[in-house]
């Protein structure tokens, strides 16, 4: 009858089906049966509470990212430097868990404030090295990336590392005050996602309901035009950076406080880099993020078990996400596949 | 004295920077035509992976070689494609690649991990390796570091003094100019894409076959990245370019021989001097200081001054072009 409008229902479903068939190629290939696998992912990410809670755990520093990952898109900002923000605030919370004895309520509110302000701060520097130094976000993101982790590892065996002597791991456990209260015997902590549903809330607020989310919309889709409109874009294009680093340096708070007891290694673990997959895949809709956000990290808490069960790498589960962020931008918008350029032409 | 310490190093930070240099010749003809192949760090996981498996298999270098090549072309492929018939972001698609040649790579390879291989054979040039300091440092090397040099030379000649190589900077700075005359822009974009991204391929090879023998997880990460910076810094230039990689692969000595030498200062901070001197080396072609060097320099030296100082990218860069 309509082809056109049936096509249009079911298209956003192909590329992610698309997805799932060269993902199970790959398992079939590794000789793992891929429904065996699918199902040992599953039951990785939700096959008991514990499981689950896990998931939820990993979900709330994703999220957080996430988030700010709007603001900065939002601009036309690709913030790759978000990696090293969660650092930073990792960073910056643990360095107060370490060196600040207080009431716990108080502690966990100075570890948090820390590490808002030390991933505001990286971004800064990213955003000032654009507007000023004329460096793409990219590149400097990049290099503060590493050099993030690169300050890590110097901290973990040098001034912080444990008494018992340097592992490179990570450093000694924090005080008990220290770390966020968790949920039963898990390592999810319903504080850090009521700040991450506050958080996400007053962003959707800010960029749909005020003149500074219209401003920076205005930046994003054509800098030239607002430049000329009076907007100022260096100081947005700064804020809407901090403003996604305080929220990435949050995120690395809830990593290091209650992912972890202490500052590790692989503090981050790439939630950073994955967020940007989850905006992307979102196609920069907001509702959107928190769902992807849940199933990315049900894909790769489920992925763990699978190398359990079945000696296959891990990173099945990262493959999966991207291929499936591939084909959408690919494929997701039948229009620009110009098969059916012409059918489009009648209707 | 050839085998002096300072000869040593030298001779190593060639080899270190072959690969680099490879990879920024092929992205440069890429960036040249107009297309940013953002995906260079996953290509080279990927390239290095294969090129390893391939050559590990038949026992055979240059097959593996031919193999990296081929996966390089066509992670380069997709991005063209996706840019240029799908119009999409080129940084997305580069993207998303980057991190699938990660996570690809380490499933794949997973099964050949730290398991020695086939390596490139070492290959002295005849007469040219008796010269006295120079010898060993350029010429008692293998034959992937004469490729690097002699690729660098075929670039800029390709790109400066060729019909073809016009045709190709006419789609990168003026399209609408180009395609007036004749030139089809979206098969120039396409053609070199896929060419440099055949020579990414190589890079990353040339690392699991030649500098850090043997396949390992992750072997090349950040070295794409740093190709990708590269670039800027040598201003679409492959000579500049070489000049680039031979810094960066310096830096890296650098850090090894600083570790060495001061023990008590902890190990890991030396290895953020290749990222500093990234950012240094960006804000320096990139600010306006540059322009304020060449305000107050004599007249006379204003000109070559400018002439080596000034960068600017190809003007069509990254952007879409319809050819109606």
């Amino acid at each position: 009858m309509n082809a056109n409008r049936w096509i249009r229902w079911v298209w956003p479903a192909v590329p992610i089906a698309g997805a799932l068939v060269v993902t199970s190629l790959l398992l079939f290939f590794f000789g793992a049966a891929p429904l065996e696998a699918f199902q040992a992912m599953y039951d990785g990410a939700f096959g008991d509470q514990a499981k689950t809670l896990s998931v939820l755990a990993f979900w709330v520093p994703l999220l957080l990212a996430g988030t700010g990952l709007l603001v900065t898109f939002k601009a036309g900002l690709w913030n790759i430097g978000i990696e090293g923000q969660i650092v930073m605030g990792a960073i910056a919370a643990s360095w107060v868990a370490l060196r600040m004895e207080a009431p716990s309520a108080v502690l966990i509110t100075v570890e948090i404030l820390a590490a808002m302000l030390a991933g505001a701060l990286w971004a800064a520097l990213s955003a000032v090295l654009k507007t000023r130094g004329n460096v793409h976000e990219i590149f400097s993101g990049l290099a503060l990336n590493s050099i993030a982790i690169i300050f890590t590892n110097y901290l973990i065996s040098g001034p912080w590392q444990p008494p018992e002597g340097g592992t490179f791991r990570g450093t000694a456990p924090f005080q008990p005050g220290a770390l966020l209260p968790l949920y039963e015997n898990s390592r999810f902590s319903p504080l850090s996602l009521l700040l991450a549903a506050i958080a996400f809330t007053l962003v959707v607020i800010a960029l749909r309901g005020t003149f500074w989310g219209l401003k920076l919309k205005a930046i994003g889709q054509n800098l030239r035009s607002a430049f000329l409109l009076g907007v100022s874009s260096e100081r947005e294009m700064i804020l809407a950076m901090m403003l996604c680093g305080a929220l990435a340096g949050l995120g690395g708070a809830v990593r290091t406080l209650s992912w972890f007891d202490s500052l590790r290694q692989s503090i981050s673990g790439g939630i950073g880099f994955m967020a940007l997959l989850v905006v992307m895949l979102a196609n920069y809709r907001m509702f959107l993020v928190p769902p992807i956000a849940l199933f990315f990290s049900a894909v790769l808490s489920g992925s763990i078990t699978l190398q359990l069960r079945t000696q296959l790498h891990s990173s099945l589960g990262g493959i999966l996400t991207e291929l499936m962020v591939l084909f959408v931008l690919l494929f997701g918008d039948w229009k620009k596949l110009g098969v059916f350029r012409k059918k489009d032409d009648d209707g | 004295m050839d085998s002096s310490p300072l000869v040593l190093t030298l001779a190593s930070i060639i080899l270190a920077s072959t690969p680099l240099i490879i990879a920024v010749c092929g992205e440069i003809l890429t960036e040249r035509s107009g297309i940013v192949n953002l995906s260079l760090d996953g290509t080279m996981l990927m390239s290095a992976m294969t090129g390893f498996v391939v050559a590990f298999e038949t026992d055979n270098v240059w097959l593996g070689f031919l193999g990296a090549m081929g996966v390089g072309a066509f992670f380069a492929f997709i991005v063209a494609f996706g840019s240029i018939r799908l119009r999409q972001s080129q940084f997305a698609i580069g993207f998303v690649l980057t991190l699938l040649g990660d996570d690809l790579s380490a499933f794949l390879g997973q099964n050949y991990t730290r398991i020695p291989g086939p390596v490139v054979q070492h290959y002295a040039i005849p007469i040219l390796k008796d010269i006295p300091i120079i010898g060993p440092i350029f010429f008692n090397q293998n034959v992937i570091v004469y490729f690097a040099y002699i690729l660098v030379f075929v670039t800029w000649f390709w790109l400066f003094r060729t019909q073809p190589g016009l045709r190709l900077r006419s789609a990168g700075d003026r399209p609408e100019a180009g395609f007036a005359r004749g030139v089809g822009i979206n098969f120039q974009r396409y053609l070199y894409t896929i060419i440099g991204g055949g020579l990414v391929g190589v890079a990353g090879a040339s690392y699991s076959l030649n500098i850090k023998i043997g396949w390992a997880e992750g072997l090349t990460r950040g070295f794409g990245w740093i190709a990708l910076a590269i670039v800027i810094f040598g201003g679409w230039s492959p000579i500049r370019g070489m000049f680039g990689a031979l810094l960066f692969g310096a830096t890296k000595a650098l850090a090894t021989y600083l570790q060495r030498t001061f023990p008590e200062v902890s190990v890991v901070a030396f290895n953020a001097i290749p990222w500093v001197l990234m950012i240094l080396v960006l804000l320096l072609v990139g600010s306006d200081f540059t322009e304020r060097v060449i305000t107050v320099a004599p007249k006379s030296l204003r000109r070559p001054l400018q002439r080596f100082l000034k960068i600017s990218p190809p003007q069509a860069l990254g952007s879409t072009f319809v050819e109606d």
